[in-house]
Formats: structure tokens, C-alpha cells, sequence
């Protein structure tokens, strides 16, 4: 197979554009799809400081390596879970990077600064593990975003992650989170602008752009996700992109371009509706928020 | 050649040549949701892969929290 672009020997093939691309213009055109992005949805501006969150995976590194070599000032944030040895593998690969580059890489400790870890949180407040660790990073993210002064916090969510995302929210039809299912989340009253600039890449493109570019991640796959509903999502579009490639992206982009903007009013009344958490001052629409919930019943078991 | 699996890590020992795209559906894998790396270099499904070739197959589905 050769490049499509310069007719060098390819090293990777990408189905979905028909196409393959040697090391050199593999690299651009995953730099090309983020800044793509980063355009299309408004979601950096020139002088603009970025947070990236990092978890020692593909995605945030190949997100991280990207946005440095666009010359957008970021730093990252590493927040250890207490996932066991899968934490402190994950920890390693973040700050290994952040050496490499020489940039900042911004740690925070859920079992050190909130008195519970993932594993034994989750089982003490009876939530899935998935559910706790996503509802801590969300909180996290945004908290860390805010209290360091940045205009925004960038995550490596990648077309595959929203897809599928996209594909549970469609199949119970909640239009709540389908309203909020953007690339792109406005700051407002307590909340940092969030940006997703790797929507216009697939999991196996941020994957082979990290082996390209020797950035070493986590490979192995964080041990208290097995069985997770979005993995099995995944799988069932990934079974679907094998015959038809292209169905991941024409779903996905779809949604935004035709069905988006018909739901986005469900996500503004909801914003409507948020207030300041007594506990930690974070937006929600409850009388306590979510993290502080979870903080209440998690804490402490350690 | 030997053949790198993950989760479960194994390894298999298969005869080759055998092109990349022809190894993964005799593997059942879907290819993408996979890389395949020889030698530490990311290889396209057209490629043919001799006898004494090291194969990893490397996953790159993850996630779980969103």
C-alpha cells in the first residue's frame, strides 16, 4: 500500500478515508483533524492557557503531543486514581512524558486530598466504578481548570469514545445528555470551557500516531472497566465500521451537524436550572452535587 | 511466526507467510480495533508476514469512565 499523499510505503492504513499514509504525512494528517477541530468548533483562541487532562493513555498523550507541536501553551493534569498498580503504571507514562517535553504536569490525588480511591469509593457508595471515576474527573477537571486560571481543559475523548456515547444515549433516547453530546461545553457561572479536539481522529488513529512518534503509554486497558457498557458499544460499532467503514464518523458528525442543534435547548434549560453546591460551590442542580455525594459516602474508607 | 496477543496475553507460533489482514480474520479480530506491529513498526493489512516474523497485535479500544 502506499501514501496517499506522497506514494512513500505506507505504514498505516485508514479505511475510512480509503487511504494510507506513510510515518510523515500520517503525523500531519493527525495534526490537520485536530486543528480541523480546534476551528470548526471555536474551541481555542490565540493567548488562550490549556489544561490537557492526562492519563498516561494514547489519547491524552497523542492530544498533549499534538497541541505542543501546534504551538498552543498547555499544561497537563494527571489525576491518580488509586487504581493499584494500573495507577501507578498510568502516573509513570504521564510524567515520563511531561519530562521528555519539559511541560508542566499539574498531579492531583484522589486517595491523598478526598480519602478514597476508585476501587474501595466506588463499592462504599455503591456505584459502578465507571460511573465514580467519570463523575470524579468531570468534578476534578473542572475544578483544577478553574483554581489554575485556564481558559480551558482539553480531554482525549476520540471519535470511537463519542460514537459510542452517542449510541447509548440514542438507544434510551435521553435527550438531556444527548443535548449536552458536543465537542464543545461553554464556560459559564463555576464551569471552564471543555474541548474535545480529537473527535475528528478513531482510537486506532491516536493509537498508531503514539507508536509512530515513540510516545510510550499505558497499554493494557484499566482493570475495573471490564464489562463496561460503553466497551461493548464499541465493539458493536466497531463490528459496523468493519463492513461499512465510514459509519462511525457519518453517525457521529450526523448527530452534530442535523440532530444537535434540535436538542441543544434541553441542555440551556438545564443550565437554567443550576446553582452552587453548598459544599463545594461546583454548579448543580441538586441540593448537593454529585462529587460532593460521593466524597460524603466514599471518604474515609481507606 | 510469533504471534503477540493481549488480554489475555499469550503468544501463538503460526506458519507463515501470511498477509495482515488474512492473519486477523483467521485470529477473528476485527482490524479496527487493533495495530499490528512488526518489529516495532506499524504495518498496513496488505503486508506479508514471513515465517520468522514477530507479530504483536496490539488493542487500542479503551475506556470505560466518560
Amino acid at each position: 500500500m502506499k501514501c496517499r499523499s506522497c506514494r512513500a510505503p505506507a505504514v498505516i492504513d485508514v479505511r475510512r478515508h480509503n487511504a494510507g499514509f506513510c510515518h510523515a504525512c500520517f503525523v500531519r494528517h493527525c495534526r490537520e483533524q485536530v486543528q480541523r477541530s480546534i476551528k470548526a468548533f471555536d474551541m481555542i483562541r490565540p493567548g488562550e492557557r490549556v489544561l490537557v487532562a492526562v492519563s498516561g493513555g494514547k489519547d491524552s498523550l497523542a492530544l498533549w503531543d499534538i497541541l505542543l507541536d501546534t504551538g498552543i501553551a498547555t499544561d497537563g493534569l494527571y489525576l491518580g486514581l488509586g487504581i493499584g498498580e494500573y495507577s501507578d503504571e498510568s502516573g509513570r507514562y504521564a510524567r515520563a512524558y511531561a519530562a521528555r517535553r519539559g511541560a508542566r504536569l499539574v498531579e492531583v490525588d484522589l486517595p491523598a486530598t478526598f480519602g478514597y480511591d476508585i476501587p474501595t469509593g466506588s463499592a462504599a457508595a455503591r456505584r459502578a466504578p465507571c460511573s465514580a471515576c467519570g463523575l470524579s474527573k468531570r468534578h476534578l477537571f473542572n475544578q483544577a481548570g478553574l483554581e489554575g486560571g485556564y481558559d480551558v481543559v482539553a480531554t482525549g475523548h476520540n471519535l470511537d469514545d463519542e460514537a459510542a456515547v452517542l449510541f447509548g444515549n440514542v438507544l434510551r433516547w435521553d435527550l438531556a445528555y444527548l443535548g449536552r453530546q458536543y465537542p464543545v461545553l461553554p464556560a459559564g457561572e463555576g464551569f471552564v470551557r471543555k474541548i474535545k479536539p480529537l473527535v475528528r481522529l478513531s482510537e486506532r488513529e491516536t493509537a498508531a500516531y503514539c507508536v509512530l512518534q515513540g510516545i510510550d503509554y499505558i497499554v493494557d486497558e484499566c482493570p475495573m472497566s471490564a464489562g463496561n457498557r460503553h466497551l461493548g458499544y464499541k465493539e458493536a460499532l466497531n463490528e459496523i465500521e468493519a463492513r461499512s467503514p465510514g459509519s462511525k464518523a457519518a453517525f457521529y458528525f450526523g448527530f452534530l451537524d442535523r440532530v444537535a442543534p434540535m436538542v441543544a435547548g434541553v441542555a440551556e434549560e438545564e443550565r437554567q436550572a443550576l446553582h452552587e453546591c453548598p459544599g463545594c460551590g461546583a454548579p448543580t442542580v441538586s441540593d448537593v452535587c454529585a462529587f460532593c455525594k460521593l466524597v460524603e459516602r466514599a471518604g474515609g474508607h481507606l | 511466526m510469533r504471534v503477540l496477543l493481549r488480554n489475555p496475553t499469550r503468544q501463538l507460533d503460526l506458519p507463515g507467510p501470511i498477509a495482515v489482514s488474512v492473519l486477523l480474520e483467521r485470529l477473528e479480530v476485527n482490524r479496527e480495533s487493533v495495530l499490528v506491529i512488526v518489529d516495532g513498526t506499524l504495518v498496513t493489512g496488505d503486508t506479508s508476514l514471513d515465517d520468522t516474523a514477530t507479530v504483536e497485535v496490539r488493542p487500542v479500544i479503551s475506556g470505560g469512565a466518560q
